[in-house]
């Protein structure tokens, strides 16, 4: 201790537990390594702080990922961009550490930090780390070096950026697939800064390698690079190579290579223009919505708003409409629930009356779903719907189906349904809501499960908050009030908890002369847990009530409670007389 | 698939010379007398993809690693290198690496299940950056190892207590925890309003680390749980080295290895009411080179193909390999004895290896109307089914193995016995070997006895012989059905066999 100053001590203490035997005290010196390094100074991290964390690099992989990404801000600490170099060592090396997380963070670190490197510095640093990971002995360099390709291109000399070029195509043949992924999925970025020339030749019989690779996994990845790659192209080029590509990766033998096609097709439609998409990629897209393969018509019938919006409406109406109207009683749940999740957004493409004459007798053969999903799916894009075919054709079709749903015996399906009633509340009106779902919204505060009952209370207060006092007064408070004796403490709990969400917003002259004496009443619950709940509520009353009524009524029930034989009862009473004094 | 790769290793050969076995090594050998610990019992061996390392794992849930000390990758050991001037010695020498615990026993309290610590399968992965990776499985849980060579460092000169630090590092650990502790709460604020000085303090220094000598350490990078209902008898990991399968009775999951969270079920054969179950999968194994196709087993005694590019799920299987049977010729046993307890296949991706109770069988994958060739291993066990059913010998598990060139399979069988035939065109060559130190001991004992491939017509003729003759073999060789070979491993470029004789690992060479 002598050997520090006083004021020094705590980095001196950080310092050193870069090196701790506990790992938590090693991420947290890694995770300061900012400070260390403004203590040191800039020379001296450079000197000794950088070379120190490049020499002890088999740490835990968690210390290597935090270490990776305090690196990839480190600029300022080693004295600025012209020092930036030395912060490649320590980061090459995390790029071949085997956890993937770390090597991804490490070559993250590189590429913002050659982002910022000068031009000369690039080339005789930059350049030459890329080309030691693309060369390196073990899969897990190469992996990295794909990603740092984009950033060494663009300031290389001509024939280094010859070389660059041959090495990323020889990265794409890498006996190990895992390279080939890396190299397939980062080539739309290093395309990206690649003359056009060169793109056009080189970069594409590169591309054209990896659609042809026998593994499914370098394919797959291969399809990403259709978009971003057809986005460089110029729309005739991109018809001459793209298009043949995605069209036959639309009918490749793996489903899985399909699937990422339905998912990215529509990204190419403005890449290749309207004429191509109308003769070639719309009916490969009603190919996919066809396919035999339901994870596959799941993808495309989760596009379907997405490709008609780029569409004209009449291309709509004659090729992907019929496909939808397959797709609605398609024998898979989860296509149907896909398709119900987006198929409202077709409506403003088709326009009114295409509307009402094709989409809505979709749409309500979707609302009467045997599955709930797909219900639920159609029902939470009720504003969007109510736009369209208006209320009185909605209220029709969508009421059974919602007192349907209102019942299901999943209690998941039960709550996403409370949910949406205040949501429902609001389309419908007050006149459509009273007798069905008025009753219903009662019925869920005796439910068996304590999370609907929970979200019904929720339910009334937001009812009441969107109709108002009076309308709550007459439909609501009655039924709950009248509900405060039933036999089942439980859900006097419940009617205990509507109570309280209630009162703030019915404000304090309901409270004090509705609310507050069938508080008092339970007061005298046998249970005991009703009577904690009493006192909980009458707490939460004070603020709302008139300070005569807390006197008169609130606090005298609370003194009464600060004496019952049960511990908890007397504690919420005891704070709840403690909230009246203050 | 890959044509031709075999035809023409196999054409010139014509009919190898059957091969001399040689007994190499033994490790974990058992002194006469010795009493073998249960969780000793090694329950399964698997060699890596450049045969230099070996990994067994044992009921006692821990694994143990091998390596290759004869190549010259690992120079360094000047008797190991003497060694090699003699050709004489040229065949795989393994020793001793390091062990870990893979598994621990477990109990599942919503099932009221004891989970054991076995280990059922070992699958190598790629490795990567000199370490080592594994995955090890026992009945529920799939757990993804790496081990390394891990540096043993020694930190010396550390700002505070430096005195202290030369010398005494664990006391020295234990005091800065404590301290540091409280400086960590205020140290937030120091960083903050702390003025640094440009050139930084002078007096701060580095802790400075040596360190002299590594040590291997096994570190579990991902747990894959909780995604099996039955035991998982089987783990395979696919060519795109980024997915692996596993598979219980029922059904097969598909992983990625990199995420532990989600697993996909590609198989299903569980029949909505279980008392329609008629058969269960018994192994599963993904084709060597193609990424899509992985072949499984059932209790049934056949093999289905599937190709996961037709659908997510793979139901449907797009090849059924299954062996007619002859007509006439069923028994109480017949199901039994076809079940099938391991597949395997070639390297060359073309051929694939099953084994039932009593036969090996080798397929074409071009060829689904039948085998290709059928093994008898132990036929003159067939009149005595009965017993075996009884002591329940009958479902012992026995897995088998290819040799990396294809031309020979080998399996196990009882009394420590096992097996190798030749499976080229026209080779007779159908060896029995002991695990022992000894190995061709058997050889002359069983020699005279014709047990190799006839038709499976004239099989049952030679049953009902071999019926009247058994007694002296039973009395000769009494078989010893508590010895049984159940786990063995061909070295990928060797003529190299590791053989588990229950706590016991012998290696061979020829």
């Amino acid at each position: 201790m002598s050997m520090v100053e006083e004021p020094l001590y705590p980095i001196a203490v950080l310092i050193d537990e870069l090196k701790n035997d506990d790992i938590q005290l090693r991420l947290n010196s890694i995770r300061r390594l900012s400070t260390i390094a403004r203590a040191l100074g800039e020379e001296r991290t450079r000197k000794e702080l950088i070379p120190f964390l490049s020499e002890n690099n088999d740490d835990d992989d968690e210390v290597l990922l935090a270490m990776a990404e305090e690196l990839g801000v480190f600029i300022p600490y080693v004295g600025g961009v012209e020092h930036a170099r030395v912060l490649l060592p320590p980061l090459e090396t995390l790029c071949t550490v085997e956890e993937t997380c770390v090597r991804d963070k490490a070559v993250n670190s590189l590429c913002k930090i050659g982002s910022q490197m000068r031009e000369n510095d690039l080339v005789d640093w930059f350049v030459p780390l890329v080309k030691r990971l693309a060369s390196g002995e073990w899969f897990t360099t190469r992996v990295s070096a794909c990603g740092l390709f984009h950033i060494a291109y663009p300031s290389a000399s001509e024939m280094l950026k010859t070389e660059l070029r041959s090495i990323y195509g020889q990265l794409c043949q890498d006996d190990m697939p895992m390279v080939r992924r890396s190299a397939a999925s980062n080539l739309g970025k290093f395309a990206a800064t690649v003359e056009y020339a060169h793109l056009k030749s080189e970069i594409m019989q590169i591309f054209d390698n990896l659609t042809h690779d026998d593994q499914d996994t370098v394919r797959l990845l291969a399809v990403e690079g259709c978009a971003a790659l057809g986005k460089l192209l110029e729309p005739q080029d991109c018809i001459a190579h793209i298009l043949p590509v995605i069209v036959s990766f639309s009918q490749d033998k793996s489903w899985r290579v399909r699937y990422m096609v339905a998912n990215q097709l529509y990204e190419l439609c403005e890449a290749v223009g309207p004429e191509p998409t109308r003769t070639d990629l719309v009916p490969a897209y009603v190919r996919l919505l066809r396919d035999n393969e339901a994870e596959v018509r799941i993808a495309a019938a989760g596009k379907v708003t997405k490709f008609s919006q780029i569409l004209s409406p009449e291309l709509v109406t004659q090729h992907i409409l019929p496909s939808v109207k397959e797709l609605s009683s398609d024998s898979s749940q989860h296509v149907r629930s896909a398709l119900a999740s987006v198929i409202m957004g077709m409506a403003p493409v088709l326009g009114k009356d295409a509307t009402i004459e094709q989409l809505l007798p979709i749409f309500l053969s979707l609302l009467k779903d045997e599955f709930p999903d797909v219900r639920l799916n159609i029902i939470s894009k009720l504003d969007q719907v109510n736009q369209v075919i208006g209320i009185d054709l909605l209220s029709q079709s969508l009421l059974p189906a919602i007192v349907e749903l209102a019942e299901d015996r999943h209690w998941r399906v039960r709550l996403a349904i409370i949910e949406y009633i205040p949501l429902l509340a609001s389309q419908l009106g007050v006149g459509f809501f009273d007798d069905k779902l008025g009753a219903l919204c009662m019925q869920w505060l005796q439910d068996k499960v304590y999370s609907i009952r929970d979200a019904a209370a929720n339910n009334l207060k937001r009812l009441a908050e969107e109709f108002g006092r009076d309308w709550a007064m007459e439909h609501i408070i009655p039924q709950v009030l009248e509900m405060a004796t039933t036999s089942h403490y439980l859900y006097r709990m419940t009617i205990l908890r509507s109570i309280s969400l209630l009162a703030p917003v019915m404000g304090s002259e309901i409270t004090s002369t509705k609310l507050l004496p069938v508080v008092v009443n339970a007061s005298k619950d046998r249970v005991a847990n009703i009577k904690f709940n009493v006192a909980k509520v009458l707490q939460s009353f004070v603020p709302i009530v008139d300070k005569s009524v807390v006197e008169a009524t609130i606090r005298p029930c609370l003194v009464e409670l600060s004496e019952d034989p049960d511990v908890d009862v007397r504690y919420f009473a005891t704070q709840g007389l403690q909230s009246i004094n203050h | 698939m890959n044509n031709g790769g075999v035809d023409a290793a196999v054409a010139p050969v014509g009919g190898p010379q059957p091969l001399e076995w040689k007994f190499s090594q033994v490790f974990g050998e058992r002194t006469a007398g010795e009493e073998i610990q249960e969780v000793d019992i090694i329950s399964a061996i698997e060699f890596n993809r450049t045969g230099d390392h070996l990994a067994t794992g044992d009921r006692g849930g821990r694994v143990v690693l091998f390596e290759r000390t004869d190549t010259r990758d690992h120079v360094g050991h000047r008797r190991d290198l003497e060694k090699m001037d003699y050709p004489m010695n040229r065949h795989p020498v393994f020793r001793y690496k390091t062990e870990f615990q893979s598994h621990e026993p477990e109990f599942d309290y919503l099932k009221s299940l004891e989970i054991e610590e076995k280990i059922n399968k070992i699958r190598w992965c790629q490795s990567a950056n000199g370490a080592l990776s594994l995955l090890s499985t026992n009945d529920k849980t799939i757990k993804f190892w790496k081990v390394q060579e891990k540096k043993v460092k020694k930190v010396c000169s550390m700002n505070v207590d430096s005195t202290k630090a030369m010398g005494n590092s664990p006391i020295v650990g234990s005091s800065m925890s404590t301290s540091s502790r409280q400086y960590i709460a205020n140290g937030g604020c120091t960083s903050n309003d702390f003025s640094f000085p440009t050139g930084g303090f002078p007096s701060l220094h580095l802790p400075v680390v040596t360190s002299h000598e590594t040590n291997l350490m096994a570190r579990c990078r991902r747990i894959f749980g909780h995604a099996h209902d039955y035991h998982i008898n089987s783990i395979s990991n696919n060519s795109d080295g980024e997915t692996f399968i596993s598979a219980d009775d029922l059904r097969i999951n598909l992983w990625n290895l990199e995420t532990n969270s989600q697993s996909f079920n590609i198989i299903d054969v569980k029949p909505a009411n279980m008392e329609d179950l008629t058969e269960v999968i018994t192994s599963a194994e993904f084709h060597p080179t193609h990424c899509n196709m992985l072949a499984y087993s059932s209790s049934k005694g056949l093999v289905r193909l599937i190709d996961m590019r037709q659908s997510a799920l793979c139901d449907r299987h797009s090849k059924l390999f299954v062996e007619q049977e002859a007509p006439g010729s069923r028994s109480f046993f017949t199901d039994i004895i076809a079940s099938i307890s391991d597949i395997k296949f070639a390297k060359d991706g073309r051929h694939m290896l099953s084994r039932d109770y009593l036969t090996l069988k080798l397929w074409d994958m071009n060829m689904d109307s039948g085998p290709v060739k059928t093994f008898q291993v132990h036929e003159y066990l067939r009149p005595k089914l009965c017993d075996l059913y009884e002591n329940d010998s009958i479902f012992d598990k026995f897995e088998c193995c290819l040799s990396g060139d294809g031309l020979r399979v080998a399996t196990g069988s009882y009394s420590n016995l096992f097996r190798v035939f030749g499976c080229s065109e026209g080779s007779k060559e159908a060896t029995t070997l002991e695990a022992s130190k000894t190995p061709m001991r058997r050889q002359s004992l069983t020699s005279s006895r014709p047990l190799r491939s006839l038709g499976s017509s004239l099989g049952v003729v030679r049953r009902v012989k071999g019926a009247d003759t058994s007694a002296p073999d039973a009395n000769g060789n009494t078989f010893d059905f508590a010895t049984k070979l159940l786990h063995l491993a061909w070295h990928p470029t060797e003529n190299s066999l590791a053989c588990a004789a229950s706590n016991s690992l012998y290696m061979y060479y020829a």
